[in-house]
Order: C-alpha cells, then sequence, then structure tokens
C-alpha cells in the first residue's frame, strides 16, 4: 500500500502539513472559513515533532500488523484488509485510550474534554495524494 | 540604549480578514520580525526588522501578507533620500563599512535594454529550431593559431584541453560557505545533468560534491582555500581568481560564525575563525607573475585542463585582458560591476568597476585587433537576466557566460541583500542547519536543469530568427546587433551601428 513518509532533512517545521489537515477535515471550502468556525476545529491527524533544527511530521504509518487495532476493546480502530488503512469509528470508541497507549509511534491523538480519540490519518479518504503531502512546500512528505 | 534612527524599510502589512494566526510566518522569519504571543497566539510584527525576504509573503497559506517597501519617509529630498539617510543613520550608529549582499542595486545604464538583435525577413530564410537541428555547443579553451592536415586529411595538429558545454551559460564562482551545501549541491548537479558546468568560488570542494569534479571548474584565489592536489586533478578547468565584479581590487572576508565543522574541513581552516582573503594574490604583482602562476597549475595538472584567469571589469581592462591571454591564460573571465557577492562594501559594489557590456566590446575588439583572440575564451559575468541578454553577450564576442544572481534567483533567492547576515531564510546563503534545511536539493536541481533548458530553447528560436543554425555563427558578428540611446562613443566602444544603420 502506498504510504506517507517523512524527509526529515527538508522539514523546515513550517506546519502547513497540520494546517491543510486540519482544513482538509473541516469540510469547509477555503482555509480561512475553516479556522474561523472555532467550534468546529478538527485536531490535526499529523503533528510535527520538533527539537531546534531537527523536525519532522509525524502521523498514523497504517501498520502491517496494527497494535491499536488488537488493543482496541470497542471494534473502533480496524484495518481494511484490502486497502490495508488503519480506520477509526468515533461511534465506536469508549474513550479507552489503549490504542493511543499501544501506538509505537504517538500517531493516535485524544481531545482531553471528550476523552474519546479525535484524529488519526485516514490517508484524506485515499483520494489523490493527501493534503499534508499535495501542500509540503519543501517535498518532505512523500506518499508513494 | 539610545533610540535607534535607522528608519525602518518595509511595511509589513497583515490582512487581519485572512490572517488564520497559525503562525508560519513566525517559523519562517529568521529576522525576529514576525512573532507570536505564547499567552494568547496572537501574532503580530516588528517592522524595524523585515529585511524585505518575502519568506512568510510566501508561505503564508492564506496569502494575508504583504511586505512593501515604503515609500520615501519625511519631506522629499532628491538628494538626501531615505536610502542616503538610513545609510548614514547605520554607520553614525554603528561605525562600520556598509555591506551588503548581491549585485549593485541602483539604476545603472544596462546597455542589454538598448541593444537589439536581428531576424531574417524575405532576402534570407530563417530557420524552425522544431524542425532542423540547432546548435548550441560551445568549446571554451585556447584554439590552435591553425590546423594541420596529413595526407589523408587527417589533423595534425594537437588541440589544447578544452571545457565542452550544451549551452554556453556556466554557474558561477560561489563558494560553499558563502552559500549552503544544498544551494552548492543543486547547482553541482544541475550542471552535470545539463552539460554545463559550476564554479568552486574559493571554497574548497565538498566531499559530497567531489563526484561532481568532471563538471567543476575550481577556483584557486589570494585566499588558497581548500587547495590540495586532489582538488586541482578532480575538475574541468582550474580558474585563477584575481577579482570580482561586487568587489574589485579588495579581498573577501568570511564571517567565522559561517565556519562549521564542514567548512573548516573544506577550507582547512580552523572552525569558527575567520576565513580572509587578501585583497592580492602575494604572488602575483606582474603579468609575469600570473603567468608563473597560470604555468605553475598547467604544470600541476599535467596540461591537461583549461587555466582560466577571473578579472573584474575595471577601466584598464583591455590590457589586462590581453596581458592574461599572453601569459597563458586559456580562459578569460570577465566580471562587471553590476556582478555579485555573498558580502561586499556597499560603497565599492555600488562605484567600482564598469558595466561588462563595455568591457567586453573593448576586450574582443582589441583582442582580433592584435590576433590573439582564438588563444582564450571569453566568458563575462555580471547581471545576466536572461536568455536575450546572453545572446547579445556572444554577439559582442562573449564565448559563454556566467550566471550566479539567476540561478539564485531560480533556487528561490528573493534579493533580500542580506546574504552576509548568514540568515537567509532560503536556505541558500546560510550554514545554520534550522535554515539550510529550506532548500531541497531535489527541488533545486529540477529548478535550475529547468532554467536551463529554457533558456536554451529560447536561444535555439532567437539564432533561427537570424537564419543561423549554430550558436558559432553569432560569437562576435556584431552585424546582428544595433544600438539605440547611446552615444557615438559607447556605439563605437561596441562595435555596433545605430538602429536604422
Amino acid at each position: 500500500m502506498k504510504r506517507i513518509y517523512t524527509k526529515e532533512e527538508y522539514c523546515i517545521g513550517c506546519r502547513l502539513c497540520e494546517i491543510y489537515c486540519i482544513f482538509e477535515h473541516s469540510g469547509h471550502q477555503t482555509l480561512v472559513k475553516a479556522f474561523r468556525d472555532e467550534e468546529n476545529l478538527p485536531e490535526p491527524a499529523v503533528m510535527v515533532e520538533e527539537e531546534g533544527p531537527i523536525s519532522f511530521a509525524l502521523q498514523c504509518r497504517h501498520c502491517e500488523d496494527a497494535p491499536c487495532v488488537a488493543a482496541c476493546i470497542a471494534g473502533a480502530m480496524t484495518r481494511d484488509p484490502e486497502t490495508g488503512v488503519v480506520h477509526h469509528d468515533a461511534e465506536k470508541c469508549v474513550g479507552c485510550w489503549s490504542c493511543v497507549m499501544m501506538c509505537p509511534f504517538g500517531g493516535i491523538h485524544i481531545d482531553l474534554e471528550e476523552g474519546k480519540v479525535v484524529s488519526k490519518c485516514d490517508l484524506c479518504g485515499e483520494e489523490g495524494i493527501p493534503a499534508c503531502v499535495l501542500h509540503c512546500p519543501n517535498e518532505a512528505l512523500v506518499y508513494e | 540604549m539610545p533610540l535607534s534612527l535607522i528608519p525602518a524599510e518595509f511595511n509589513v502589512q497583515r490582512d487581519a480578514d485572512l490572517c488564520i494566526e497559525c503562525g508560519v510566518c513566525t517559523r519562517q522569519c529568521a529576522h525576529g520580525c514576525q512573532n507570536i504571543d505564547p499567552e494568547d497566539g496572537s501574532v503580530s510584527s516588528d517592522e524595524k526588522l523585515c529585511v524585505g525576504c518575502q519568506r512568510c509573503v510566501t508561505l503564508c497559506p492564506t496569502g494575508a501578507l504583504q511586505v512593501v517597501q515604503r515609500a520615501e519617509q519625511g519631506r522629499y529630498h532628491a538628494v538626501w533620500n531615505t536610502g542616503a539617510r538610513r545609510a548614514i543613520a547605520r554607520q553614525a550608529e554603528s561605525g562600520g563599512m556598509l555591506l551588503t549582499g548581491m549585485g549593485a542595486d541602483k539604476p545603472f545604464p544596462l546597455y542589454w535594454d538598448r541593444l537589439f538583435l536581428n531576424a531574417s525577413q524575405v532576402t534570407n530564410p530563417s530557420i524552425d529550431p522544431l524542425r532542423e537541428p540547432m546548435e548550441l555547443r560551445t568549446f571554451l579553451g585556447a584554439k590552435p593559431d591553425k590546423i594541420e592536415f596529413d595526407q589523408q586529411g587527417k589533423p595534425l595538429t594537437k588541440l589544447s584541453p578544452q571545457l565542452e558545454l550544451e549551452i554556453p551559460v556556466i554557474f558561477s564562482a560561489m563558494s560553499y560557505g558563502s552559500i549552503s551545501l544544498s544551494a552548492a549541491m543543486s547547482l553541482a548537479r544541475a550542471a552535470a545533468e545539463s552539460g554545463t558546468y559550476f564554479n568552486t568560488g574559493e571554497g574548497g570542494l565538498h566531499r559530497s560534491l567531489a563526484q561532481y569534479g568532471s563538471n567543476a571548474i575550481v577556483q584557486v584565489a589570494s585566499g588558497r582555500f581548500g587547495v590540495t592536489p586532489a582538488y586541482l586533478e578532480n575538475s574541468a578547468a582550474v580558474e585563477i581568481k584575481i577579482g570580482q565584479g561586487a568587489k574589485p581590487g579588495i579581498g573577501g572576508h568570511l564571517p567565522g560564525e559561517k565556519v562549521s565543522a564542514d567548512v573548516s574541513a573544506t577550507r582547512m581552516i580552523p572552525q569558527g575563525a575567520d576565513a580572509i582573503s587578501p585583497a592580492p594574490h602575494h604572488d602575483i604583482y606582474s603579468i609575469e607573475d600570473l603567468k608563473q602562476l597560470i604555468y605553475a597549475l598547467k604544470e600541476a595538472t599535467g596540461y591537461s585542463k583549461p587555466i582560466s584567469v577571473k578579472i573584474a571589469a575595471v577601466h584598464n581592462v583591455v590590457p589586462i585582458a590581453s596581458g592574461a591571454v599572453r601569459a597563458g591564460a586559456d580562459i578569460v573571465a570577465m566580471d562587471g560591476v553590476r556582478g555579485g557577492s555573498g558580502a561586499t562594501p556597499t560603497m565599492i559594489r555600488d562605484n567600482v568597476g564598469i558595466p561588462i557590456e563595455l568591457a567586453l566590446g573593448a576586450v574582443d575588439a582589441q583582442l582580433r585587433k592584435d590576433g590573439i583572440r582564438h588563444r582564450a575564451s571569453l566568458v563575462v559575468a555580471g547581471g545576466f537576466r536572461n536568455s536575450a541578454d546572453v545572446m547579445k553577450a556572444i554577439a559582442l564576442g562573449a564565448d559563454a557566460v556566467y550566471i550566479g544572481t539567476a540561478a539564485l534567483i531560480g533556487l528561490g533567492c528573493h534579493m533580500c541583500q542580506k546574504c552576509y547576515t548568514g540568515k537567509c531564510t532560503w536556505g541558500i546563503a546560510t550554514q545554520d542547519p534550522y535554515l539550510t534545511k529550506r532548500l531541497n536539493p531535489e527541488i533545486g536541481v529540477r529548478r535550475l536543469k529547468n532554467l536551463l533548458r529554457a533558456w536554451g530553447l529560447e536561444m535555439k528560436e532567437m539564432l533561427g530568427g537570424m537564419g543561423m543554425n549554430s550558436i558559432d555563427s553569432l560569437r562576435g558578428n556584431r552585424e546582428m546587433l544595433r544600438g539605440i540611446d547611446m552615444t557615438e562613443q559607447e556605439l563605437e566602444i561596441l562595435g555596433v551601428l545605430p538602429a536604422g544603420r
């Protein structure tokens, strides 16, 4: 399956990947509108890790042997056997955070108020190039 | 601390309707102008610190930012304009020389814009480059006085070593140290993949660029940084740098802050030590001394490579260039008053030297008159902006041109002229690891190759229009040029007729 890979040496820490991830999952037509709708602003599924000049964007790796799927007690985390994409069903999620503890990459984010898992990379619905990759100004993210 | 009286140069205009306070501008600004409030996440700009590099403007995802040069401040004065007053305020506060980067930004006459190329009409057919082969290939190096053949028609004359260029455009000298390794890598790879050359400047050849040695013109300058037998050996040509258009007559100074571990290893100087290039070569005080160095380098490389001598175009450029040719230079490179630099005193950049057009016209004509034009190729530098400038230079007698600024703009440079601060926000003229990451050489190579390809297409089109199928037919062909807006004397120096004649 195609995955998003990060090239640490070219990540400039601008965090445009986070911004476009939010926009892509906001349902709004323009970036400005998405950010004006503060109440419904989604959490980014990609996070830039940064210390000094070292930075890289990290999102769900869609592991073949996904530990989050095995750990999920509610059946909310599933891996599509055909595409290999790991999906999260917010309806089923009970907020036990077992997946968060099991994820070796820190690719699953939680909402401290609601207690549920709120964001996890969905490869932008697998339609075309994911927004973070498309808008990375320095080609530090590739989808291949 | 007393109040600074240096007027701000730029207005940072933030459209509140568009700004989403994402903070991209604050993370991209290397000059401390764009700031985010840690308490409430609001963004603001300290305009006094803005250098106009346009990094924030370019990266802003909503187009909320505009950075514009401020209009004249205070009462209008034609002589004591804001620029002149700002310079004095800077010096009154610092007590130092004014430093700057890139080429002269004064409105000097651009002779390229006063010259026009010819085209075929009715009486001589033009050639369609899409249908017929068109030759831009150029050879640089000394050409023989005459060629002799044996009875079978095989040439007996042994040719001097030549550089073979697929397009008569070379990336000019920019040292690793003045520019980042990503920028140097982009230039080296693009040159190798486009069939042309790059110039190491006097920074030595970084070990990761050694694989591009066959496309490298390696410089031997007054500081002799990074010069080893292996450096001379792993090259296409060796260039003795006497002068540079942006700073004729003075040496170079790479501040210790830019001398990182890698730069120190490449230049063979201690880490953090200033790299000072003396103004003159301490072993060259005459043409005879220059000849000794040229032949020392020819001996060192087994007469296998052309030796170039690079000079700044100054008042007596004609005898100097002629002397260099007579001293045995295979290539003479001349850099005009508009030539760029990573760091130069502003007064020198903007006031010393002469325009390359006049230097080229005069030198080519004199070398022809003396019958020694074939003994060296002429490469010119200093402000070549597009393929038409290149064509006009070739018609004025150049064999090829060096481009520096144009290549850097191709890589993303926005001409803020702050190269000397080492804080280039585009990752070009910096060694700061946080900033050098911003130039991905994969993208850089692609962009430079595109630039050369595009210029090549245009040059072929212009050649075809003149009814020529080879760049050699244009070389020194002043009949293909006409001038406007020039005095009789300027036309005479260029060797060009006025338009209408």
